[in-house]
């Protein structure tokens, strides 16, 4: 945030001023289950990234690249909108 | 003074905010302040104004849509009365913690239940504690005058608080006074132009209004407010002397009447000041050194200048147009603050109060009288014999 905390370092009444820093809020730390794609069955169709209500699909030339696991809370909606079967939810506790 | 019209108390105030013409108004309709809003709907659909009029379903509507339109940078209005407050209630606070600087004249009217749409100050006393600025307008010349120091204050550098602007329903709002309407153009000075400093549609220098607060940094955006609060009185002082300046009349924290040298005095707010003011004429007459003080400023409350005004006095009845249910001895919150006003800040003080008007029960001259002669008892005997008394009631 910047130098202080004090209530008078904040900027008044809740406001954020600095564009975009959610990102810097990492809440895949509480994610139990992780999603894990197929590429091979994946054709990227995007429903995926159309669906993820945290934006974690990785997306590079219209192509389907994998997943932002700082932001993914394993809500597993990829997984089940998937109309191929692309996206599989691991267990964390699972290696891989 | 421009010319004199004959306005109510609802139309001197729908006139100054032609005059201000604010950015946008969002509004909903509820007796007594039904007028305000339609006959501003009326000046905009003549095209006197350039204000994008938004007509909501409901308060919480109008409010939540004042708060967006504050929030991006516009400068807001809105009325309401009673039961509209009470349904904006959870937006009324959003409005004074995200610090958006609109205004707002209530119409005192009585809460629900029984349905009441007479005057009682249960609807902005009901809303003392969400953070907003509240000015007490006791006639439709002094509705119109704090509505257009309104707009400063809330949107003071040093304030950035919503204000409530209230006058008594019917009482004030639907009863036709001579009223001193200003010219256009020195209302327009004065108010002059809203410049948000941080405004949602400055794209190029993105913010975010109203995000998740938790226990790291809630309590010291409560301490902002708070702080903001201390600024208040000095920022109505203020504007106040600067609307003297422009216009010709000073307007203060309150106003003493015949209190200087008085024995005993009256604390009451509003409409019901202007009818003490004649009691207190009448009883002087008959050589009673009785007066009366009419604060104008209710938040923040102005504790140490209302002890430093009545220290004096040997007895003081407060007269309160609203109760707190279950406060101590179910008195009115006007006592109850200047009750721990004298506590802090001041001698030892024989206070009563006088719990009176709701629903709009009438309150006569006669009854005025009373409460002075019981005070000059009270003066007399060294003695308060009943902390709390309704006055009027069967």
């Amino acid at each position: 945030m910047g130098q202080g905390t004090g209530w008078r370092d904040i900027p008044i009444g809740g406001m954020i001023v600095e564009a975009g820093n959610a990102v810097r809020y990492r809440t895949g730390e509480w994610r139990a289950f992780r999603p894990v794609v197929d590429q091979d069955e994946c054709t990227n169709c995007l429903q995926c990234w159309v669906f993820c209500p945290d934006s974690s699909i990785l997306v590079e030339d219209e192509e389907m690249v994998g997943f932002d696991y700082d932001h993914c809370k394993g809500c597993g909606i990829c997984s089940a909108i998937c109309p191929f079967d692309a996206i599989e939810m691991l267990a964390e506790t699972t290696s891989g | 003074m421009s010319e004199f019209r004959a306005l109510d108390g609802c139309a001197a105030v729908a006139e100054a905010m032609r005059q201000i013409n604010p950015d946008v108004v969002a509004a909903y309709p509820i007796t007594p302040q039904t007028a305000i809003v339609m006959t501003f709907a009326n000046f905009v659909a003549d095209g006197l104004v350039d204000t994008e009029f938004i007509a909501v379903d409901s308060e919480h509507s109008a409010m939540s849509a004042c708060v967006g339109a504050s929030a991006a940078g516009a400068r807001v209005m809105t009325a309401t009365a009673a039961n509209g407050l009470a349904l904006m209630w959870e937006i009324v606070y959003i409005a004074a913690s995200t610090r958006l600087p609109i205004v707002m004249p209530v119409v005192n009217r009585a809460l629900s239940a029984p349905i009441n749409i007479h005057c009682d100050h249960s609807d902005s006393m009901g809303a003392r504690d969400a953070g907003w600025v509240q000015l007490y307008s006791e006639n439709a010349q002094e509705a119109y005058e704090n509505t257009i120091q309104a707009v400063r204050i809330a949107e003071h550098p040093d304030l950035l608080l919503p204000v409530m602007v209230c006058q008594d329903g019917f009482i004030t709002g639907h009863s036709v006074e001579r009223v001193g309407v200003y010219e256009d153009q020195k209302v327009r000075d004065f108010v002059g132009q809203y410049k948000s400093a941080k405004p949602l549609l400055d794209l190029d220098n993105p913010v975010t209004y109203g995000p998740l607060d938790l226990y790291d940094y809630y309590f010291e955006h409560k301490r902002q407010q708070v702080e903001a609060m201390s600024q208040a009185k000095d920022v109505i002082l203020e504007i106040g002397r600067e609307f003297g300046e422009t216009f010709g009349r000073t307007y203060d924290i309150f106003e003493p009447y015949k209190l200087e040298d008085a024995e005993v005095g009256i604390v009451v707010l509003s409409s019901t000041a202007g009818t003490a003011k004649v009691v207190v004429d009448r009883l002087r007459e008959e050589g009673l050194k009785v007066g009366l003080l009419k604060p104008r400023v209710f938040r923040p409350f102005p504790g140490p200048e209302l002890v430093g005004a009545l220290k004096h006095l040997s007895a003081i009845a407060v007269m309160d147009r609203s109760v707190s249910f279950g406060s101590m001895s179910d008195a009115g919150p006007l006592f109850l603050e200047l009750a721990a006003a004298f506590q802090i800040y001041g001698p030892r003080m024989r206070l009563a109060d006088y719990v009176f008007g709701l629903g709009g029960r009438d309150i006569a001259p006669a009854q005025i009288e009373s409460v002075y002669r019981d005070l000059l008892g009270i003066a007399e005997t060294g003695q308060v014999k009943q902390v709390v008394t309704y006055l009027g009631v069967r």
